[in-house]
């Protein structure tokens, strides 16, 4: 396996914005986060919790309500007043809708997913028909005098209920009246806050409301003679968020303590019909607060301005100890923000708003195994590059050699040349971009900086000749008839030849280059591809899946190579199925063929093909160092899998040259110390 | 008196009352503690004792109101017997003997058996089983049907809990807690991660207890947390809440009786009520003094329970306001200051709460008073270093107080204060007189006062390890504002620096002897000047006395190494010595005994003597299996009058010692607990005779002649005291309401009578005595019928016709007795 010199690379200053919304979609067992940058992310749950899709931010776009309606159709609502359907095949956004009564803060899709509601600034609930194509503006619900920050439908569809700040209305669906005002006690430990704002309300079945509310109230109302039946003080701060499970026999609230609190419908007795609502366990996996909770039948999800989502299996649900029943926590977006100019040792981060282009520090000392070298000259950050407009980036890419950048936000293409004059940098647009070239998904240099590809959101792969200083369109490969799929991931040869695409479900295909067509696709697999890579020589194409399995299919000969069968066939070790995240990059060793290197966020791997592979009775991690593997012992427990959990938390990781390693980490600490302070508790003892 | 049994060592009050879960009556009346091998009911309302129930062998482990008769309680105990009791009246209803130790006690209302808590095979192995109590007339039933419901439990009653009427038995032990289902015979189980996560590490079960009207479970840990389970009939889906406020381990859990809320207590004294279970809903009762041990709750719901590690029982209100406090023997700490008996008020004197003295009468087995010393906030935290009140001694018959209170973090920071305290009349309760920092430079071993009575000046001599020992008197400390008295120090003594480690002042206060490690010192108390010193070479000095009354010549001095000596002080010689290895050394302040009791392998013996002769008076072997750390003399109110010579050194005063393990015991011929409480014992005579008072008053009087007539026999030389509470008919008096009282008139006769020594022969009296109860029952039995009455009596008269003349003669004999004995009797019973 050999020595490398590491880069550890820590001024990747990356942030993810706070979760403002969760959405759980039952029927294809997806979840929509909203964050607040306006991000919307959609999660696999089938897949690992892999995070299949994604919406970039817009910034004039807040997003403060998300919902499922009619099956798979995503709407999201926020304070520019508008509401948005996203397309999820084509990743992009469908329409935006005036709702005409100010911010919206609150949506509700009506049980049976025709209707739509939106609860706005000025008071007033608006009801939305959801036709095929768009939706439409039915009516208004009567006024009320504040904000609608909450709402939820009856599950007969009969009725609605609003939270506004000290009262929770109750609404008749048909003659659109409210018909209960529930006063909320506005007391809160004994002192008379100013206001009590109801975050969150639940209808059930049997007509009971559940509010939560900015006194940290958890409380159970009768709708049908508005009436407080319950009251549960479970926190000293907000309670923001509430999620009922289908069944109606628990549901979730997160609080600004970060706090989640679980709610279970349990018999009285055992032999007694009587049931009551009590308050089981409670969590604490968020440090700040918990702005949106979802439940799924089988985990409790929640998220907030710690950025993390986190997904609690509920033990009792889980049938067996398998990959779901272990608890989640979702930091880091899975793709990839970082690219690397290897022969320049420049890497280029990717942020929500600007590109920062940095060049790797060096060093003339040697050192043995594990010491840290000090730096003869520093890491110099050479360019902090501002897009123009409010959106987000979508995506980024630096050519190997160093001399183009590119990037993509929802409407505009960007690519620029670098030119280097000693330390000076001499950046250039290029301009007149092709009209076709508006908004990429992923961007890809080939080896020798001369082809752009370009994977567009309408499924068309745009392949692009570089010029010095200009550049002329080659080739479009249009998707397959019939499918709008768009491409997520693209991988090169490094000869130039090949040219894998994936998209988020079906196979990858595989075009060759020179005669510009598709040369194959890869047979299509279950789970959704989460890295791709084509090792030079041999042309093999390395794929990595959300449910961990890696697959190597021969381009030249079109099927999967002995090594991918024999793998397949014994199967991997359950450690590394069990890992957490899924693999964002693969890369070669130019030296040596038989490795494959990739890496996740907590570990990074070298697997050696001619090693024999690990059964589940051996160790997987390998605790001893790779050193001088001259004893036998050592030598009988190899296998193929050579496991390095020393860099963690990693976003990235790549190989610069035969003898080096740049390994990109972000520490959970400095995100940390970058979100605002979270709420203060006092804490026994201190 | 009646014949002298042998002498035999009695526990004597004082016993844990906060063993087990104090019980509350139906109606809140009266609550039920286990008190060693008794049971004691108390007055919810006045705080005091109302019966003892006793009849136990051994240690009562468990007590329970019988469910289907509140009126009764059921005990267990070590001895292996069930007792049911009437405890309005005191009465044992019925014995069923199980045979095998009995740990705890379960009853519930549904079933005809008890549950038991017991250890069959391993030693730490225990089982709850049911025992099924047979139906049976007699007394003593044997209840050997034994079923087991769960094994391997833990052996406190409160990791034992039932539920829901019942149906099941939740029971808790180190990281499990396991359910039994009575009606569906399975037991689910539920596993809290055990100590090897350092997280989880005190997750250990310490306590349980059911919700009564829902299926819920609360259980305490050793972490401070209390976990509510639900739906644990179903061992997958159960789940559980959290409700944590205690830092400490949660010592005791109970539900109210509606189950709305949960009560919680252990080391931090606060009394927690969770109301509905909510976290955010919390009341405290703080300041309850010491560690909750137990927390129970009245069937009525309006009262509360807590035991404390202090021997105390709290009655709380429903609304969290403590309203009656049953304070025991404080005996939870170290004793340092030793038994000392309060002059005035003959209580027993001794470390109590921490800082404070507790004065603990004997006779009502109850603590009188606590006085702070320290006068510091005390903070229970483990680990922490406190103040100590290590010595204190009684002076000028209960007039002053000395104490000394100690605190050492480490070797050389020595933290040292004497404080006097001066009797106040006024407020009948001891006020600081002087305060006096770092009297001696080291620990101080011993302090005595000069309790001569003709001595004018109060002394008080302290002896110190720093070689000396100082003599301080009570000197004038007026100034212009007020007048005043304060002590100081007097006089500085030393003897080649050896370490001072014991002093005693003699009977008439002429003479202080000083031990200085193997050397006795004598000192005239008037000049404080070496008289002589004894030194035998046999070891330190670890007690020293003088010799009273007759042997008032006599030094006795204790060493380590075992040996007693007792030197003649008119000749300065060694009388005698003897080789025993003393653990106290204590004279009776009545007499010339000394008890001193020796500590051996096989146990603690005692040994009474005079200083005079080397024989001892009285040798009681094994009076103590562990060793017996502190005794102490108690005179007596009434002197006894034990004939026998071995007893006679307890005629005067009582000899109670503390042991080890803090047990108080004393000597007795008959159970202490019987003068404990002759008043509510008597009640408890009179209550179990049914029908008309006043037949009971003749059937008791009887009883007493007869009585009286056997010990006439045996007690001929001695002088029999009348005592009033003896005598049934001015009892029954006093005792009777007015308005059912027959008139005056009819009860003088009896009256007077009662109060009369009769001296008659057996033969003679007999037959008289009967025709005047039957005159008397008559002429009671028909309140309006006087005339036809006499008639009667005249009848009677005429048909006892034989013995009428011999009858007359024996009348005019006792008339005249009564002449000559009336005054005096008449006096007395005023």
């Amino acid at each position: 396996m050999g020595e490398f010199k590491v880069h550890r690379v820590r001024f990747f200053n990356y942030v993810p914005s706070g979760i403002r919304c969760v959405a759980y979609n039952n029927q294809s067992n997806r979840l929509a986060v909203s964050r607040t940058d306006g991000t919307v992310e959609i999660y696999n749950l089938s897949a690992n919790y892999f995070q299949e899709k994604f919406f970039p931010g817009h910034e004039s776009r807040a997003t403060e309500a998300l919902c499922w309606a009619n099956g798979q159709r995503l709407f999201s609502a926020g304070l520019n007043g508008e509401i948005i359907e996203y397309d999820l095949q084509a990743l992009n956004i469908k329409y935006a809708m005036d709702a005409f009564g100010g911010p919206i803060w609150s949506m509700a899709a009506s049980p049976n997913g025709s209707q739509l509601l939106v609860g706005c600034e000025d008071g007033s609930v608006k009801l939305f028909q959801i036709t095929p194509d768009k939706i439409q503006f039915e009516r208004n619900f009567d006024r009320q005098k504040s904000r609608i920050l909450s709402l939820s439908w009856h599950p007969a569809g009969t009725h609605i209920a609003a939270g506004s700040i000290d009262y929770i209305s109750v609404f008749d669906v048909k003659s659109g009246s409210a018909i209960h005002k529930m006063l909320v006690d506005r007391q809160y430990m004994g002192v008379s806050k100013r206001k009590c704002i109801i975050w969150g309300v639940a209808f059930l079945s049997d007509g009971t409301v559940i509010s939560v509310d900015s006194a940290g109230k958890v409380q159970f109302w009768d709708s049908a003679t508005g009436t407080l039946v319950k009251n549960h003080l479970i926190a000293n701060a907000d309670v923001q968020s509430i999620a009922i499970s289908d069944q109606e026999d628990s549901f979730v609230v997160g609080t600004a303590e970060g706090t989640v609190f679980h709610f279970q419908l349990v018999s009285v007795t055992s032999n007694s019909s009587e049931k009551q609502w009590v308050r089981t366990k409670p969590f604490q996996h968020h440090t700040h607060d918990v702005r949106a909770v979802a439940h799924s039948p089988i985990a409790l999800i929640s998220g907030g301005t710690d950025t993390h989502l986190v997904i609690r299996p509920l033990m009792e649900k889980v049938e067996v100890k398998n990959y779901d029943a272990a608890l989640r926590k979702i930091t880091f977006p899975h793709r990839r923000l970082v690219s690397c100019a290897k022969k320049k040792q420049l890497l280029l981060f990717q942020f929500a708003h600007h590109l920062e282009l940095w060049r790797l520090g060096s060093t003339v000392a040697t050192g043995k195994n594990g010491d840290t070298l000090p730096l003869s000259k520093n890491a110099d950050h050479l360019l902090h590059l501002k897009t123009k407009g409010p959106e987000n980036i979508i995506c980024s890419c630096i050519s190997p050699c160093g001399s183009w950048i590119a990037y993509s936000t929802a409407s505009r293409f960007f690519l620029y040349r670098l030119n280097y004059e000693h330390d000076n940098i001499n950046l250039q647009r290029v301009s007149k971009m092709p009209a076709f070239l508006r908004s990429a998904l992923q961007i890809l240099f080939s080896e020798d900086s001369t082809k752009l590809f370009v994977a567009s959101n309408q499924g068309s792969l745009h392949v692009i000749r570089l010029l010095e200083g200009s550049f002329k369109h080659l080739h479009t490969f249009q998707p397959q008839s019939g499918t709008v799929e768009s491409m997520c991931l693209l991988a090169v040869s490094p000869d130039g030849n090949w040219l894998a695409a994936s998209g988020t479900s079906a196979g990858v295909h595989v075009y060759n280059v020179k005669q510009l067509k598709l040369h194959c696709t890869v047979p299509a697999y279950n789970f959704p591809v989460t890295a791709l890579a084509i090792a030079p020589n041999t042309n093999n194409l390395v794929i990595a899946h959300s449910d961990q399995q890696v697959f190597e299919y021969s381009i030249p000969d079109k099927q999967y190579t002995q090594w991918s069968r024999t793998i397949q066939k014994q199967g991997f070790h359950h450690l590394w199925l069990q890992r957490d995240t899924p693999i964002t990059h693969i890369s070669f060793h130019p030296k040596r063929p038989v490795h494959i290197l990739l890496h996740d966020a907590y570990m990074f791997c070298i697997i050696d093909k001619s090693l024999p592979l690990p059964n589940d009775k051996t160790l997987l991690y390998n605790p001893l160092p790779p050193t001088n593997e001259s004893d036998i012992i050592r030598r009988r427990t190899a296998h193929a899998f050579k496991i390095s959990k020393k860099y963690k938390p990693l976003l990235f990781m790549d190989l610069l040259d035969e003898r080096t390693l740049v390994a990109v980490e972000r520490p959970l600490d400095d995100i940390i110390a970058q979100l605002p302070p979270p709420i203060k508790k006092k804490k026994f003892g201190t | 008196m009646v014949e002298e049994e042998s002498l035999r060592v009695v526990r004597c009050g004082g016993s844990e009352l906060n063993f087990r879960r104090a019980v509350f009556s139906a109606d809140s009346k009266y609550v039920f503690c286990v008190s060693g091998d008794f049971i004691k009911v108390y007055s919810t309302a006045t705080e005091e004792c109302v019966h003892i129930l006793q009849g136990h062998r051994n240690l009562v482990t468990g007590i329970q109101l019988n469910p289907r008769n509140h009126l009764q309680l059921y005990s267990c105990s070590f001895d292996g017997t069930v007792k049911l009791w009437d405890y309005i009246d005191g009465i044992l209803i019925k014995t069923f003997i199980v045979g095998c130790k009995l740990h705890a006690l379960f009853a519930l209302a549904c079933e005809d058996s008890v549950f038991v808590i017991i250890n069959k095979e391993k030693p730490d192995v225990f089982q709850l089983v049911s025992v099924k109590l047979p139906k049976s007339s007699s007394q003593e039933i044997e209840a050997k049907e034994l079923s087991f419901v769960l094994d391997y439990i833990n052996q406190s009653p409160k990791c034992i809990a039932f539920g829901n009427e019942g149906e099941y038995v939740a029971a808790v032990r180190d990281f499990y807690l396991s359910v039994y289902f009575f009606k569906k015979k399975t037991t689910s189980r539920f596993t809290l991660s055990s100590s090897r996560n350092k997280k989880h590490a005190k997750n250990n079960f310490t306590c349980v207890a059911c919700h009564p009207k829902e299926d819920c479970i609360a259980t305490g840990h050793r972490d401070g947390k209390i976990r509510l389970w639900r739906n644990f009939d179903d061992e997958k889906k159960y789940t559980y809440t959290c409700l944590h406020w205690h830092h400490d381990l949660v010592m005791d859990l109970a539900f109210s009786v509606t189950g709305s809320s949960l009560l919680s207590g252990g080391r931090e004294s606060v009394l927690v009520e969770w109301r509905e279970a909510a976290e955010k809903n919390k009341e405290f009762l703080p300041r309850l003094g010491a560690t909750i041990e137990h927390i129970s709750v009245s069937p009525a719901g309006d009262l509360f329970c807590t035991s404390h590690s202090d021997n105390k029982l709290i009655i709380i209100h429903r609304n969290l306001e403590a309203s009656a406090v049953i304070q025991g023997l404080v005996k939870d700490r170290n004793i340092f200051t030793g038994l000392m008996i309060d002059p005035r008020t003959k209580a027993l004197v001794l470390n109590g709460k921490p800082g404070h003295l507790q004065f603990y009468s004997l006779q009502s087995d109850k603590q009188l008073y606590n006085l702070d010393i320290i006068q510091q906030e005390y903070i229970n935290d483990y680990g922490l270093i406190q103040i100590e009140l290590t010595k204190a001694a009684f002076g000028c018959y209960g007039n002053w107080l000395a104490t000394v209170e100690q605190r050492q973090e480490k070797e050389t920071e020595l933290e040292l204060q004497m404080k006097l305290w001066t009797y106040n009349k006024k407020t009948q309760g001891f006020v600081l007189n002087t305060k006096v920092n770092m009297p001696h430079e080291d620990h101080i071993t011993a302090l005595c006062f000069c309790n001569a009575e003709k001595s004018e000046n109060p002394t008080l001599v302290t002896t110190s390890k720093d070689g000396h020992f100082k003599v301080w008197i009570l000197t004038d400390d007026s100034d212009i504002y007020k007048k005043a008295v304060g002590w100081t120090c007097d006089f500085v003594g030393s003897y080649h620096k050896y370490q001072a480690t014991n002093c005693c002042f003699s009977e008439d206060g002429s003479l202080l002897a000083v031990s200085f490690e193997e050397i006795v010192t004598i000192w005239d108390s008037e000049t404080w000047e070496l008289k002589c010193t004894f030194c035998q070479r046999a070891g330190k000095i670890r007690h020293l006395c003088f010799g009273r009354l007759t042997c008032s010549k006599y030094l006795l001095g204790a060493t380590e190494n075992g040996i007693l000596c007792c030197w003649n002080l008119l000749s300065c010689a060694l009388e005698w010595s003897a080789k025993l290895n003393m653990r106290v050394l204590e004279p009776d302040p009545n007499s010339e005994n000394i008890a001193a009791i020796s500590q051996s392998s096989t146990g603690s013996d005692l040994f009474v003597f005079r200083p005079s002769e080397p024989r001892p008076l009285y040798i009681q072997k094994n009076i103590s299996r562990e060793e017996v750390q502190w005794g102490v003399f108690v005179p007596r109110v009434v002197p006894e009058s034990f004939t026998s010579e071995a007893y006679q050194w307890l005629n005067r005063s009582q000899f109670y010692f503390l042991t080890k393990s803090q047990s108080l015991l004393t000597f007795s011929t008959q159970s202490p607990e019987e003068k404990l409480t002759p008043t509510s014992k008597q009640l408890l005579a009179e209550e179990t005779l049914p029908t008309t008072p006043f037949y009971f008053i003749l059937g008791k009087h009887r009883q007493q002649q007869q009585d009286d007539k056997l010990n006439e026999a045996l007690e001929d030389e001695l002088v029999q005291l009348p005592l009033t509470e003896n005598i049934p008919a001015i009892s029954e008096l006093l005792h009777t309401p007015a308005h059912v009282l027959p008139s005056a008139s009819f009860l003088c006769s009896m009256f007077v009578n009662s109060l009369l020594l009769s001296k008659e022969t057996k033969s003679a009296e007999e037959i008289p005595d009967d025709v005047s109860m039957e005159e008397e029952k008559e002429s009671v039995d028909s309140d309006e019928e006087n005339n036809f009455t006499e008639q009667v009596q005249d009848t009677n008269n005429t048909d006892l016709g034989k013995d009428i003349i011999h009858q007359l003669s024996k009348s005019e004999e006792k008339e005249l007795r009564k002449f000559r004995k009336v005054d005096y009797s008449w006096i007395t019973a005023l």
